[in-house]
């Protein structure tokens, strides 16, 4: 079980938190205008990456925040913690 | 038989605390301190068991965990059996019994070891080869196998035990309490890390504890008495804890370790009660080491498994540690100096030692010395063929090795034993460290694998590291210690040591014989009987792979996880196969490092702690009332409340008549509640329901209808404006948690510029649900001061109020269609004001009611209950409720979904009303709906969700979703049952008041 | 078949001590040149291999992996083998399975020992109830056995299970399926390599894909750590690493890769002679011939590649284990292990063709592939030889994530999968 550091709260037990999935997915500001390959794309589509992803964690029992973070998927690294809205670190 | 091989008196035996116990229904006695094994041994007990497959006599083999052979049930038959326990690791105590397993009618006479006559149509992987013929057979053949096969037997009732957990964080967790880890905790404790040790055995210090040898000192003392002083030492340190009988099951990543503290096990019977038998820690250690020691390697040769052939550490250890001889007439057969160091101690007490058989050819060793000086004859470059004696061994036989050690030459000479130990040098335990995630390199000089490089902050040091003797330890960790810690100064930096050990070995994995090896039967793993002609069978068909050679023959599949034998399963495949140790790797080590009880694992999260019991404020009185109770998610709730001995149906039919007759009362409190506030709460709403909430005034309720992103209903509730930016918003009772988490992730993640706020209230409010022609009359009794005129507060609206004192939010929002009203009370005065509407209900029979009846209710007026009435894959579309999906809003969760080719599809699955044509006949919900029964295959169309006989309408009804079903009005479908068909028609799902007249009546 | 497995042949190679066994397939280097080429050499991919060979007179075809055959979901799933499907597209797709199930030992001549034990599923609350009636009804319309058990009747069934009604969430009844059971999942694989290489097919081991070379919409070969392979059929049935293949082909697919934990008891005299399930009480139980209980556990929420998972999951399982089941308190964890499983949405595998002429894709069986292993394979095989799906697996496309025609196990049953 991993520890992640909650960017409000700071270190924490995994059993704490809930995974979201891949992050930076933004939700598009004008669905209707897609077509039913586009909304698929967004829906159900998933880079699944092996390797480093950028994820979405809800710190659900704690302060119930959304944060992201950066792991590698081979070995569950932890690389970054950061929060919503800011940028992603890069390297 | 019988007879006392206690030979000396031990420090760590308590002689004058002497024991009984039951070994096979036979009463023995040994004393305080004593394991099982050295029990047994003491009185000349070898044979303990008989091994899975070919059923052969099986004897004591090592003394700790890595026992692949002595495995025994205890209590058998009793609430306190276990099955599989190593006879080396338990402790005796009073009252223990304990007997062998795979065996009929005895150990001694074993039918199964017919098995062993058999065994040349049982090599590896027979079975997938046989037991074909008939096809119609395998269940019948696998009977008898399965009957042959497991070991001890599983309890067959509830366990009297309990078990508990317990977290620890520390700086720094050393694991093991050998030399290394002695050093190791205390240089972390004394430089003032909050430092935890664990031990596996009862006592500290591994096996230097019990040398006693000139040969190995330690700043001019003997190695042993050094330890105890430095063990003195840290058991002065305050922030330092040492917790023995504790064993590391699990090396997680990120330091997360878990281990299993053993209380009561080796207590009297008496004493186990009512104590905790077990604490599983798990553990978060910021540093960790790793102090595992090492395991003996067996040697493989033909026979090399029968009762009296033990490692040659154990012989030591029974002897140094336990007083106890494992034999009269002992022989060692090694490859290196660790059997000299035995025999030593052996010699020292008097012990007769018979001959060594030494694989290496002439080597300096003072050990070796010292051995001949005692008249032991040394057979140098010789290897044991054979071995004979059923029950025991009793003779060897010997012959020379070849100079490549691939071939025995000469002549073959027979000794006869009544024990032999085996010693083919040490295999570190890098278990724990490579389920941390390390990886190990392979060391060619005496084919050892290694710790490489780590995965998280920690340090593998001593023999685990593959630092075997004691000068190489004092030097190695004290290095090692130093760098991991950051250290200027340690104060083991100018020890001196001695050690007489000569490091050479004489590795060969698979000793030859002078049979050729289709005719032996040497043992690689003991208990699933693994030999090494089963593995060169599984390369020769073809499985290269370590993976493969273990899962086709199983070596290393036993309770043991293969701790002895997978070094040489793996040696004998790279000199087959001609691959290099290294390339070839290990198998995985799978936690946990020794089996773990399920209950341990679990803790005190059985029977009624086994899940949250949620429950209402009002809980108690439906207790009180008979009610019965139905689980939703993790709540209790009032099911039906059953009078004079009524079932359930009857129940039913009296509250539903009631609450549409007169008045009906129900608890709603398990309905989630969130509380929304925020300038941009009205804007949130149109984005998450699928109608338009902007134009709802303040006072106002209203339904909505949630969706997912795939457009499939996933929830639904009333909202009520509370003020200009104040909701409260309902769920469903199993949804509610679900339901915040969305939202708040939509709200954080998606639309963070909007000013919101959610609060789960749920528990904070207590909701009681007073429905049906009379409720009003109730509610004016109990809040006399509130205006119920239509006018003032119309059906969908909300009232703040008072009771007595008691602040209330009062609804009138109704799920029966009846007139009716909620109250929302803070929830501990909930009770109170259910008590008052019963009050002043008395006069017009109020009546509660449970889930039955509320669901009985509104499947009379055909509102849907999600998660009944759909699934994962209805739209509001399917449910025909257009009329709550707004055409103008741009854009709400799930919108873009609905417009999908398979969504807008006119022959989904859609919600309809279903009459049986006998009124009388209740159709079973989940019974499947079909048009043509002749059709094949049948064409299922729909099925029945929700279903009840309506004692307002005197009719059976149901809902039910069928395809195609909005243009089926009226059309007759049938209901195929096991033994008969059922006719229905289908209908427009509101059976009663589609007018809505009973909401104002 | 040159090297029958018979009682009689297991006495006649006992007289030259098993010397004289052959390799149950070779090892062979790669061609260049191959007509299919299967990545995945677990038991989807070997049958797939298999059934091409045999079914569709294909000679040419290398199976390619990256490790040891049977080496990852294959060799680590719990064994339970069932099709009580809710949905009619899923009822016939793994019916087709079982019934091959039903007759593979004497098709391949390895035994690969599938017990007809049974398979039950509890109801705890009154929705499962509702649930596992209304797939019982499905199940008996569409041919498929299955009774529906009242909690006596589940007692009778299984008797070590705890019916008591004061527990925290009481069996209330369950369903039953006789033809369903387990096997021996290694032999799966084995037997299907043997068949396979018997008919020429190469299996090719420790044999990474690096890339998936192609020209436009046309593909012409893989490279591996074994060098270029040219090829212009690709099956890939590469559990657990689907999504890592495709994206070397460019497609992103509906998939999340997870890890999901196993268990074994240390084994023990036969206690439990079928396979029980329960969602709600989250835990699946059955005893190997060996006589260990397996036990099956969740997933984790995350992706991940790692083969682990966390702790919090396996004490869920014993937890649940010990609801249901009392008398295992004093028995012993053996060994635990994580795979790495590939999850749809919708819960339903993808057995498709994808936009690349060629390519073709079966993943995405999450926690439940095991079972339709031969049905899978004969249904991946029709796919990639005639470039057309089959109908029993025409509803596994992957457009339906475009259309929204789910096949969805998930939402709609209450059943573990």
């Amino acid at each position: 079980m991993f520890l992640i550091n909650c960017p409000f709260c700071g270190e924490r037990e995994q059993s704490e938190f809930k995974a979201g999935g891949e992050a930076h997915i933004i939700r598009p500001k004008q669905p209707s205008e897609l077509s039913d390959d586009q909304w698929a794309e967004y829906l159900f589509m998933r880079k699944n990456i092996k390797g480093v992803q950028f994820e979405r964690w809800n710190h659900i029992h704690g302060c119930r925040k959304w944060f992201n973070i950066v792991r590698d998927t081979s070995n569950d690294e932890i690389k970054a913690v950061y929060k919503m809205g800011e940028k992603p670190p890069v390297g | 038989m019988t007879k006392n091989l206690r030979v000396k008196t031990s420090k760590f035996i308590d002689e004058t605390y002497r024991i009984s116990f039951k070994f096979n229904g036979k009463l023995y006695y040994g004393f305080k301190g004593d394991t099982l094994a050295s029990a047994l041994l003491a009185n000349n007990v070898h044979l303990v068991g008989r091994s899975f497959k070919y059923h052969r006599p099986r004897g004591i083999m090592t003394a700790g965990s890595e026992e692949p052979n002595a495995i025994v049930q205890l209590h058998n038959n009793t609430s306190r059996t276990e099955p599989n326990v190593r006879a080396t690791e338990i402790e005796i105590y009073e009252g223990l019994e304990a007997s062998s397993q795979n065996c009929w009618p005895s150990v001694s006479f074993d039918i199964g070891g017919i098995n062993n006559i058999l065994s040349p149509l049982l090599p590896a992987g027979f079975y997938y080869k046989t037991f074909m013929w008939p096809a119609s057979f395998w269940e019948k053949y696998e009977y008898f196998i399965r009957k042959s096969a497991g070991l001890g037997k599983s309890p067959t009732v509830p366990d009297p035990d309990i078990y508990e957990h317990r977290y620890i964080h520390c700086d720094v967790l050393v694991i093991g309490a050998g030399i290394s880890g002695i050093m190791a905790a205390k240089t972390a404790a004394k430089n003032g890390l909050r430092t935890l040790l664990i031990e596996e055995k009862s006592y500290l210090g591994g096996s230097t504890i019990y040398q006693n040898s000139d040969h190995f000192k330690i700043n001019n003392q003997t190695s042993g008495s050094w330890l105890e002083k430095e063990i003195n030492e840290i058991k002065k340190i305050k922030n330092l804890e040492i917790k023995t009988r504790t064993s590391v099951a699990a090396y997680h990543g990120y330091n997360f370790l878990l281990a299993r503290e053993n209380l009561t096990d080796h207590l009297p019977i008496e004493k186990k009660e009512n104590k905790t038998r077990h604490r599983l820690l798990k553990i978060r250690a910021k540093k960790v080491i790793t102090a595992t020691g090492s395991l003996e390697r067996p040697l493989i040769f033909d026979n090399n498994d029968r009762p009296g052939i033990l490692l040659s550490s154990a012989i030591k250890k029974y002897a140094d540690l336990f007083g106890v001889s494992c034999g009269e007439k002992n022989i060692f057969f090694t490859n290196n100096d660790s059997a000299y160091e035995t025999a030593i101690s052996l010699i020292q007490k008097g012990i007769n030692v018979k001959a060594i058989i030494d694989n290496r050819e002439e080597i300096e060793s003072k050990l070796i010395y010292e051995v001949e000086k005692n008249n032991v004859e040394v057979y140098k470059g010789y290897t044991v063929t054979n071995t004979f004696g059923y029950r025991r061994i009793n003779k060897i036989s010997i012959m020379q090795l070849s100079k490549d050690g691939q071939k025995v030459i000469g002549s073959k000479k027979e000794l006869s034993c009544d024990c032999l130990g085996i010693s083919g040098g040490w295999t570190p335990a890098v278990h724990l460290f490579t389920q941390s995630g390390g990886k190990l390199k392979f060391r060619e000089e005496d084919q050892v694998f290694i710790p490489n490089t780590y995965s998280s902050d920690q340090l593998s040091v001593g023999a685990c590291n593959g630092d075997f003797t004691i000068d190489l330890i004092l030097s190695n960790v004290t290095k090692s210690l130093k760098h991991f810690f950051n250290l200027k100064h340690i104060e083991y930096e100018n020890t001196e040591v001695l050690s007489s050990f000569n490091k050479s070995k004489r590795n060969i994995w698979l000793l030859p014989s002078d049979k050729i090896l289709g005719k032996t039967k040497s043992f690689v793993d003991y208990q699933n009987d693994a030999t090494a002609k089963d593995i060169k069978l599984a390369l020769r068909e073809g499985f290269k792979s370590i993976e493969h050679v273990k899962r086709y023959t199983t070596t290393g599949m036993g309770t043991d996880q293969g701790k002895l034998g997978n070094m040489h399963a793996l040696g004998i495949i790279s000199e087959t196969a001609e691959a290099k140790m290294g390339e070839l790797g290990t198998t995985t080590f799978r936690p946990p490092y020794t089996p773990l009880t399920f209950g341990t694992l679990v803790g005190r999260n059985v029977g009624e702690y086994f899940d949250i019991f949620r429950k209402t404020p009002i809980h108690e009185w439906h207790v009180e009332n008979n009610a019965e109770f139905e689980n939703v998610g993790q709540w209790k709730r009032a099911w039906y409340y059953p009078k004079n001995n009524e079932d359930m149906h009857q129940a039913v039919q009296r509250e539903s008549k009631a609450a549409r007759e007169s008045v009906g009362i129900l608890d709603a409190s398990t309905l989630g509640k969130i509380d929304i506030q925020g300038t941009d709460a009205s804007e949130f709403l149109n984005r998450v329901y699928t109608n338009a909430w902007s134009k709802l005034n303040i006072g106002k309720c209203r339904y909505g209808l949630m969706l997912n992103e795939d457009g499939m209903v996933y929830d639904d509730g009333v909202t009520t404006r509370l003020g200009e930016n104040h909701y409260i918003m309902t769920t469903t009772t199993g949804g509610a948690a679900n339901v915040l988490s969305k939202l708040e992730d939509y709200l954080q993640t998606e639309w963070p510029e909007l000013d919101v706020y959610l609060t789960s209230v749920t528990d904070h409010f207590a909701t009681v649900s007073v429905c049906g022609p009379n409720s009003k009359k109730i509610i004016t009794n109990v809040i006399p001061d509130l205006d119920l005129s239509d006018k003032s507060f119309p059906h969908m609206s909300f009232k703040n109020a008072k009771i007595g004192n008691i602040h209330c939010r009062v609804m009138r929002i109704s799920f029966t269609g009846e007139h009716s009203y909620e109250i929302n009370v803070q929830a501990n005065y909930g009770r109170s004001v259910w008590e008052k509407c019963m009050e002043a209900g008395k006069d017009f029979n109020i009546t509660p009611y449970g889930t039955e009846t509320m669901h009985l209710l509104r499947a009379e007026k055909g509102f849907i209950i999600v998660g009944q009435d759909t699934d994962a894959t209805m739209t509001p579309i399917d449910l025909q409720m257009d009329w709550i999906v707004s055409k103008k809003k741009y854009d709400f969760i799930g919108k873009r979904s609905l417009y999908r080719s398979d969504t807008m599809r006119e022959d989904r699955k859609q919600l309809v009303g279903l009459l049986t044509e006998n009124p009388n006949e209740v159709l079973e919900e989940g019974a499947q709906i079909v048009a043509d029964i002749n059709k094949s295959p049948i064409e299922m169309l729909g099925h029945v969700t929700s279903s009840y006989f309506s004692p307002n309408l005197n009719k059976s009804i149901a809902l039910g979703v069928v395809r195609g079903g909005k243009n089926m009005m009226g059309k007759k479908l049938i209901i195929p049952m096991e033994k008969k068909k059922i006719n229905v028609i289908v209908t427009d799902p509101v059976f009663l008041d589609k007018e809505n007249k009973r909401l104002n009546a | 078949m040159k090297n029958k497995y018979s009682f009689f042949s297991l006495v006649k190679n006992a007289f030259s001590y098993h010397e004289n066994w052959e390799k149950a397939w070779k090892d062979p280097e790669p061609k260049k040149e191959y007509e299919v080429v299967i990545i995945g050499g677990g038991g989807h991919g070997l049958a797939t291999a298999y059934y091409l060979a045999k079914k569709h007179k294909i000679n040419n075809i290398a199976v390619v992996e990256k490790g040891w055959i049977g080496g990852g979901n294959t060799g680590r799933n719990t064994t339970i083998i069932r099709s009580n499907y809710l949905w009619d597209a899923s009822a016939g797709l793994y019916d087709h399975a079982l019934k091959i199930w039903e007759g593979l030992s004497q098709e391949l001549n390895y035994n690969v020992m599938f017990s007809q034990r049974g398979v039950m599923n509890l109801a705890h609350n009154l929705q499962d109830v509702r649930d596992l009636k209304r797939r019982t009804h499905a199940n008996r319309l569409n041919g498929i056995d299955a009774v529906y058990l009242n909690t006596e009747q589940v007692k009778k069934f299984c008797p070590i299970i705890n019916t008591s009604p004061d527990i925290r969430y009481p069996v209330l009844g369950g369903t039953l399926q006789k033809r369903a059971g387990t096997a021996r999942h290694d032999a799966v694989a084995w037997g299907y390599a043997r068949g396979a290489n018997e008919m020429g097919v190469d299996i090719i081991q420790n044999c990474e894909v690096k890339g998936i070379k192609r020209n436009g919409d046309c593909l012409e070969g893989i490279e591996t750590t074994k060098g270029f392979i040219k090829t212009n059929k690709i099956g890939v049935v590469a559990a657990g690493h689907s999504s890592v293949i495709a994206n070397m082909a460019g497609l992103k697919l509906p998939l999340e890769s997870k890890p999901l934990q196993a268990l074994v008891s240390e084994p023990v005299k036969p206690i439990i002679d079928t396979v029980v399930m329960s969602n709600a009480v989250h835990a699946y139980v059955s005893q190997s011939d060996k006589g260990e209980l397996v036990i099956g556990a969740g997933t984790d929420d995350y992706v991940s590649y790692s083969q682990k998972g966390s702790h919090d999951i396996i004490e869920g399982t014993l937890n649940a284990i010990l609801e249901l089941y009392p008398i295992f308190s004093r028995m012993k964890m053996l060994r635990q292990w994580g795979g790495i499983v590939d999850i749809c949405p919708d819960a339903s595998p993808i057995i498709s063709k994808t936009p690349i002429k060629g390519l073709y894709f079966n993943c995405g069986w999450g926690t439940g592939g095991f079972k339709a292993t031969p049905g899978s394979g004969d249904l991946f095989a029709h796919t990639i030889a005639n470039d057309e799906p089959h109908k029993l697996n025409a509803a596994f496309n992957l457009n339906r994530f475009v259309s929204g025609d789910l096949v969805d196990e998930h939402g709609a049953a209450a059943v573990a999968h």
